[in-house]
């Protein structure tokens, strides 16, 4: 699977970091959220679901390997 | 491609005749207003208050626009005016984005921070609610605002001030609420009677913040988690060991940080109510699914709180409904363009909740309450997002929208489980006063409650 995020939408309010802390973190600089790995491995797949679902602005997208 | 030539100046809505336009019918019928400029003009229309010309935006294409703008199209710190007498002078009503991240990340709606605001907020409804009797009634107006006051001050500044705060901060604040009278966008500053008492409600306000301050510092001070916003603001003296932040200063603060979250949540709880015993058929459904969810003898937790679709359906439709913002506005720095029409700089344009969230090309039988229009596949919020806009959209979409979406579902976890309410009045009765731009329920609001006796 593959993780992108749509910094038009995004507001920094870390609820993705919470989910998934080593996918996702949010820049102290930009105060949006960073990708640190954009190709998370199956075992951290009900977390990236979760910050997928949960993100308060709808701004991360999964994409599936086809 | 659009070229220059091609564009043509917004359209002007009837009426409006009187020295200073339209005011007087925003004051008395603002929604009638705004349709009737979608109506005779289509997406963008214009009418005038004083001497401010407003071009009003309607319909997706057009609030996309509205909503995509830049900072240096679009400017929000100066659109409203009757906000500068209540916050004080040197608070901006409006930090611009890259400002609203920062807070955002260091401060109370950060997620971290969210999972402790649930047992807080449950915790100041069953207090409210343990005061009310095993049974009576309550103006939905004044029970709401007084519990926002009480969770927006316990979430935002700390339990310590909230502890220290009671009715009279509440029935100031709701006077600083109601000093919004248009009038303002011809003079801030009029000699009017809600004018006057809002000038009061900021003074008392700031009179009970400095006696919460005179006493504390008598007091040793608070340690570590104890702590809140007041102490952390206290702390910070100037070299002479005076303190950096005057009462005044620190109440516009705590005014203008709890402002965006009072009335806006306060009247959505209410309207969430009204509109759940208007239709017994979703009250019941909401009811089931409250009691699935806490049968086990489960907390109203963070985690509970995310998995409740159907009282979520009912507050967004609700929202919908009822958009606690009906006009949102901006100041067009340099020329805007929205479609074939050019908005000259200097003008004040808006977009409209109250209009788009009820428009039936994205919403099929607008005026009803159908909270089912936002299961999946239908999802006519995420479907629909420049039309939805109850909160806003893209880079201003209200920050808030996650903590407030939280504590309703927090206040009707309680409520509903603890009460069973009837509506007091005829149910075509409840409606909003729309006579300040701060729009609250026109009282009388009255519901009745009896305890229910399963609660242990």
């Amino acid at each position: 699977m593959r993780v992108e995020v749509d910094l038009g939408l995004c507001q920094g309010h870390g609820v993705c970091e919470s989910e998934a802390p080593k996918v996702f973190k949010v820049s102290k600089e930009t105060g949006q959220v960073e990708i640190l790995d954009p190709t998370p491995g199956d075992e951290l797949r009900a977390q990236v679901d979760a910050a997928v679902k949960y993100c308060p602005t709808l701004a991360l997208k999964l994409k599936e390997d086809n | 491609m659009t070229t220059t030539t091609d564009l043509r100046e917004p359209p002007k809505v009837s009426g409006g005749d009187a020295p200073d336009g339209h005011l007087e019918e925003l004051r008395h019928d603002p929604i009638g207003l705004m349709w009737r400029v979608r109506d005779e003009c289509g997406d963008a229309g214009e009418f005038r208050i004083g001497h401010k010309e407003v071009v009003l935006l309607s319909g997706a294409e057009a609030n996309e626009a509205f909503f995509r703008a830049t900072e240096e199209q679009l400017d929000q710190a100066e659109a409203y005016p009757f906000m500068k007498p209540i916050f004080g002078e040197g608070v901006v009503f409006d930090a611009p984005p890259e400002r609203r991240r920062e807070m955002l990340h260091n401060q109370a709606l950060h997620d971290k921070f969210m999972r402790g605001h649930a047992a807080t907020i449950a915790n100041e409804v069953e207090q409210m609610v343990a005061l009310a009797g095993d049974e009576g009634q309550i103006d939905l107006l004044d029970w709401f605002a007084e519990l926002t006051i009480y969770t927006s001050s316990a979430c935002l500044i700390g339990r310590r001030f909230r502890d220290e705060l009671d009715r009279r901060f509440a029935e100031l604040y709701h006077d600083l609420e109601r000093g919004t009278d248009a009038i303002a966008y011809v003079d801030a500053y009029a000699d009017i009677e809600s004018f006057r008492r809002r000038d009061a409600a900021r003074a008392g306000l700031v009179e009970l913040v400095e006696g919460i301050m005179a006493r504390r510092s008598q007091q040793p001070p608070a340690e570590g988690d104890e702590r809140d916003l007041l102490d952390v603001l206290m702390s910070i003296k100037e070299p002479d060991g005076s303190f950096r932040f005057s009462a005044d200063t620190i109440t516009g603060m705590f005014i203008s940080m709890m402002f965006a979250g009072h009335h806006t949540t306060s009247g959505t709880a209410a309207w969430t109510l009204i509109e759940l015993l208007r239709n017994p058929g979703h009250m019941a459904a909401v009811q089931s699914e409250l009691g699935e969810l806490f049968a086990g003898g489960a907390e109203v937790s963070y985690q509970v709180l995310r998995e409740m679709p159907r009282l979520q359906a009912a507050i967004k439709e609700a929202l919908r409904l009822h958009p606690p913002l009906i006009l949102l506005l901006r100041l067009a720095k340099q020329e805007f363009v929205v479609g074939d029409v050019r908005i000259a700089p200097g003008k004040l344009v808006g977009a409209t909740p109250a209009v788009s969230n009820r428009l039936r090309e994205s919403f099929p039988d607008p005026e009803m309450f159908m909270p089912e229009r936002y299961v999946d596949p239908r999802a006519e919020d995420i479907q629909n997002r420049w039309n939805w806009i109850p909160f806003g959209a893209g880079k201003h979409r209200c920050v808030g929208a996650a903590f407030a979406m939280m504590q309703l579902k927090a206040i009707f976890s309680v409520l509903l489980r603890t009460w069973e309410l009837e509506l007091a009045q005829p149910g075509d009765t409840y409606r909003n006063d729309h006579s300040k731009m701060v729009v609250q329920l026109q009282q009388p609001c009255l519901a009745n409650f009896r305890k229910l006796n399963h609660e242990s």
